[in-house]
């Protein structure tokens, strides 16, 4: 555990990010859409892996190709959006486990817990800082966006801009999850809460708060019920099963 | 400050209150003038073509647009008429010209909002978030609610529970935020019922005689449009347009050819006629 204190650190500063981009998210009802992206990142992991490079490296680079190819999707809408992401979705998951070597395979999908650099640190604090700065700065355009993107237009927002810039946020926080959630939960964080804090509240400012404190909790109790109790090799399990349990104590607490 | 400086300073106070006051009247009286012999033009609209892959919605549209007209479009289903609000706010690819002039501040009431009502989003989210965002002053938001009347509480309702008629006017809320002098209306009551029909009817109304607002307006009902409309653009669904006051533009033989067969609004142009005189008028 205490090797782990950083990674800890920056996986409850993460949870922050991830609860106000799921909020958006659920908004703008791309949370699957969203959930594909963060799949994407997994052939990039398998060949960074294969070719012993920086496995965040190449979850970075695949991870963000997706983005773009999922922006240029949304500008159509329609079923063809939708089969399309489908194919995107099992087809980013065939091709890593095809690449990535069987002994690295469960910490591309799971993460694992690790011992995080200093270096690391900082970088993860610095783009999860920047997502969170970047969803309050844009929170009105995102909130004007996701009501009618004609009334947003016609208000002045640059909507095709604003959607991309928010996939890349969105993109961002799978990547600062991903050294520790793995490649299919990492996008857990940003779902679950989000839904969770949905159900208990209409008013926008709650919502934000419920679903950054869903998933702050979830962070926190999933470490350290790993740590004491599972003793797995990775706390990306642990963190999303809580957070789903959460969500499901919700439904108790839930408003017209 | 002493009794005697107090005495000293009211009378330039007042002087200068009486020279602004002057002032105003002159520059009101000069516009008012100038307003006569040049209205200023805010639109004009030159060869405009719209079309969707192979169909064609809005062909060779030419018109102007002055400040406080009141334009109606009117035309059946499928003719462009949201289209051509839309291109005229800049949201779809179009070919011609469409230049508004600097001094336009456009405000836009969309006939329908797609939105999810299920949004956790209240009307004052919505109008607040556009007065950060285009940063108007803070009181503009109470101003425009109190004008509408939106209370408090139907302001902090979130926006799946407000009726269609609250819906309605929180739209128009948003439209009116940011001091707009063109309002873009897109078949403002579409989905009301009569009795909160009448009541927007009255608020922009208002909004046109008060305000000088100037509109366009895109309405089935004909009725609507002889009450408020100084010029009506038609749009067919064949490409074909036709501009004019409405008493020249509104005849039943234009409407026959306008909407194939009308006799719903054919009764009402009727309806509006005789009272308004003009039947009678023409009659002797």
């Amino acid at each position: 555990m205490r090797d782990q204190g950083l990674l800890l650190v920056l996986a409850l500063f993460f949870s922050l990010a991830a609860g106000l981009v799921g909020c958006i998210a659920l908004m703008r009802r791309m949370l699957l859409a969203g959930d594909v992206i963060s799949h994407l990142a997994l052939p990039g992991l398998g060949l960074a892996f294969a070719f012993k490079l920086n496995p965040l490296m190449g979850g970075a680079v695949t991870l963000f190709l997706g983005t773009f190819l999922v922006w240029q999707l949304q500008k159509k809408t329609g079923l063809a959006t939708e089969a399309a992401v489908g194919v995107i979705f099992a087809a980013a998951l065939a091709i890593g486990a095809a690449v990535t070597p069987s002994e690295d395979l469960a910490e591309s999908l799971f993460g694992r817990l690790e011992r995080i650099s200093p270096g690391g640190f900082l970088l993860g604090l610095t783009a999860v800082l920047f997502v969170v700065f970047s969803i309050f700065t844009l929170k009105d355009q995102l909130s004007l966006s996701i009501f009618s993107t004609d009334l947003a237009a016609a208000t002045g927002v640059k909507i095709a801009r604003l959607d991309l810039y928010f996939l890349l946020l969105f993109s961002l926080t799978v990547l600062v999850g991903l050294r520790f959630m793995g490649a299919l939960l990492a996008s857990a964080l940003i779902i679950i809460p989000s839904a969770t804090a949905r159900q208990l509240t209409n008013r926008l400012s709650h919502f934000f708060l419920l679903a950054v404190l869903a998933s702050f909790v979830s962070v926190a109790a999933g470490f350290l019920l790993n740590a004491f109790v599972f003793k797995f090799s990775t706390a990306g399990p642990t963190i999303a099963t809580f957070a789903a349990a959460l969500f499901s104590l919700s439904l108790l607490g839930r408003v017209k | 400050m002493s009794a005697r400086a107090r005495k000293k300073k009211a009378p330039q106070w007042q002087s200068e209150l009486c020279l602004r006051v002057a002032r105003d009247a002159i520059w009101a009286a000069s516009s008012a003038l100038a307003g006569k012999v040049t209205m200023t033009k805010l639109l004009s609209v030159a060869d405009l073509n719209i079309s969707f892959g192979n169909r064609e919605v809005i062909r060779d549209l030419s018109f102007e647009v002055h400040e406080g007209d009141c334009i109606a479009i009117i035309g059946p289903n499928g003719a462009g008429k949201t289209v051509l609000l839309s291109a005229l706010l800049n949201l779809i690819p179009y070919k011609g010209q469409i230049r508004w002039s600097p001094e336009a501040r456009l405000g836009y009431v969309p006939q329908k909002i797609a939105a999810d009502r299920q949004l956790p989003l209240s009307a004052t989210d919505l109008l607040a978030a556009k007065a950060r965002f285009l940063k108007l002053p803070s009181a503009e938001l109470q101003l425009v609610s109190a004008e509408l009347g939106l209370t408090n509480e139907l302001l902090s309702t979130s926006i799946g529970a407000l009726s269609g008629g609250q819906f309605q006017k929180m739209l128009i809320a948003f439209a009116l935020m940011g001091k707009p002098n063109v309002l873009l209306f897109d078949e403002p009551t579409a989905s009301l019922d009569e009795l909160s029909e009448e009541h927007i009817y009255e608020l922009l109304h208002s909004l046109q005689k008060e305000k000088g607002m100037t509109m366009l307006l895109v309405s089935h009902d004909l009725s609507i449009v002889y009450r408020n409309a100084n010029m009506v653009l038609c749009l067919s669904s064949k490409g074909k347009t036709c501009m004019g006051p409405p008493k020249e533009v509104l005849t039943p033989a234009m409407l026959e050819e306008l909407y194939a067969s009308p006799p719903q609004y054919y009764r009402h142009v009727h309806e509006r006629e005789r009272e308004s005189g003009i039947a009678q008028g023409r009659e002797k």
